[in-house]
C-alpha cells in the first residue's frame, strides 16, 4: 500500500470506509453474519466475500495510519481532525467521516435470501459511490490507485451476489442468457 | 467521456446562486451481466492486481477529475 | 526498528499479492461457477505458483501466518517488524 504524502485532511473522508454505513467493517459483518443461514451453495461466496472485506479495511487503516502517522498536532487540528485527537489521539476509531461511531444498525439481515442478497447489492453499489467520491478528493495518485482498485472490487462482488440471487432463482441450468 | 457516463442537466433558474454545472454518473458493467459467461478473456496477472480484476469486460475505469475536474 | 527493508523483500511480495489476487478471483468466480474445468486448472497452476513464492518469502523474510501455521525458526520473528502496513 503506497501513500505519497502526509495528510491528514484526506484521512479525515478515508475513515468513512472504515467506520461508515458502506464502509468494509459493515460489509464484513453483514456478509459473515449471513452466512450462518444462507442456502448452502451461496455459504462459500458469503465467506469468501466477508473475508476479502477484512483485507479492504486493513488497507483503508493503512492508508489512514499512513496519512497520519507523522502529522503534527497542529496539522491535525487544521484538518479538522482535533476531536479526533482529543477522544484518539492517533489511534484509528471505528466511526464515519463526519465522526459518529460505527453502529451495528448499518447490518441488517431480514431472514430472507433474496432480501438480503439485495441488501449486499445494494451495499456494494454504495460503497462503490463512496469510492467514487473519495478518488475526486485526492491528488495522491498512489492512493488513487488503492481506491480505484477497491471500487473495482466493489463491481465484481455486486457481480457475484447478483449471480447468487440467480443460483437461488434455479437458474442455474440456464447461465448463457447473452 | 468514458462510455459507461451518462450526462443529464437539471432545471437551471436565473435565481439560482452557482453558476451551472452539468452533472454525471457512472453505470458500471456489473449492470449488464447476470451471469458471468464462461471463458472471458483475461487480464495479465500484474495487470488484473492493478486494476482489481482478472476480466476486462467486468473492468470499469474511474479517472480522477473523470466527473468534470477532481477537485473542486 | 527502521531498518530499510531489501529490494528482494517488496518484489516477492509484490509477486505473491499478484498470484494471491489471481487466487481471489477465481475462487469468487468459482464460488458461482463451481463447474468450470478451465478455472479449475488455472487455480491449480496459481496455487503451485504461490507454494514457491511462500517458501521463498519465508525463508528470508519471516512467517505469513500467525499460529505458527507457517514453518517455526530459530526465534519468534512474528514479534518482529515490519508488518504490512508499515513497509
Amino acid at each position: 500500500m503506497k501513500v505519497s504524502k502526509c495528510d491528514p485532511r484526506l484521512a479525515k473522508s478515508l475513515i468513512e470506509q472504515y467506520g461508515g454505513a458502506d464502509g468494509e467493517l459493515a460489509a464484513a459483518l453483514r456478509y459473515l453474519n449471513q452466512r450462518f443461514t444462507i442456502p448452502d451453495k451461496i455459504i462459500g461466496l458469503l465467506t469468501d466475500i466477508g473475508t476479502e472485506e477484512f483485507a479492504h479495511l486493513e488497507m483503508i487503516a493503512t492508508m489512514v495510519y499512513k496519512l497520519t502517522k507523522d502529522a503534527t498536532v497542529e496539522q491535525m487540528e487544521v484538518a479538522g481532525l482535533g476531536g479526533h485527537l482529543a477522544d484518539h489521539g492517533f489511534d484509528l476509531y471505528y466511526h464515519n467521516a463526519a465522526g459518529n461511531p460505527f453502529t451495528v444498525t448499518y447490518v441488517t439481515a431480514k431472514g430472507d435470501p433474496i432480501a438480503n442478497l439485495y441488501e449486499d447489492i445494494a451495499a456494494e453499489e454504495k460503497a462503490r459511490a463512496t469510492y467514487q467520491w473519495l478518488i475526486d478528493m485526492t491528488d495522491d495518485v498512489d492512493i488513487q490507485d488503492g481506491l480505484r482498485f477497491l471500487r473495482e472490487r466493489e463491481v465484481i462482488h455486486a457481480i457475484r451476489f447478483r449471480e447468487a440471487v440467480e443460483l437461488l432463482k434455479g437458474f442455474q441450468e440456464e447461465k448463457k442468457v447473452f | 467521456m468514458d462510455s459507461q457516463w451518462r450526462t443529464y442537466t437539471p432545471y437551471s433558474s436565473p435565481l439560482d446562486p452557482c453558476p451551472p454545472r452539468p452533472k454525471a454518473y457512472i453505470v458500471p458493467p456489473n449492470q449488464y451481466v447476470v451471469f458471468q459467461p464462461r471463458g472471458l478473456r483475461q487480464f495479465a496477472p500484474r495487470e488484473a492486481l492493478k486494476r482489481g480484476t482478472l476480466w476486462p469486460e467486468l473492468y470499469s475505469p474511474y479517472e480522477y477529475g473523470g466527473r468534470g475536474g477532481g477537485r473542486r | 526498528m527502521s531498518s530499510v527493508m531489501p529490494k528482494e523483500y517488496y518484489r516477492v511480495l509484490e509477486e505473491l499479492q499478484t498470484v494471491d489476487f489471481v487466487l481471489l478471483e477465481l475462487s469468487l468466480y468459482l464460488d458461482t461457477h463451481p463447474d468450470d474445468p478451465h478455472s479449475l486448472a488455472q487455480v491449480q497452476q496459481f496455487h503451485l505458483r504461490r507454494q514457491g513464492l511462500v517458501q521463498q518469502f519465508e525463508t528470508h523474510f519471516g512467517p505469513l501466518l500467525e499460529y505458527a501455521h507457517s514453518p517455526t525458526t530459530a526465534g519468534w520473528p512474528w514479534a518482529e517488524t515490519p508488518w504490512p502496513w508499515q513497509v
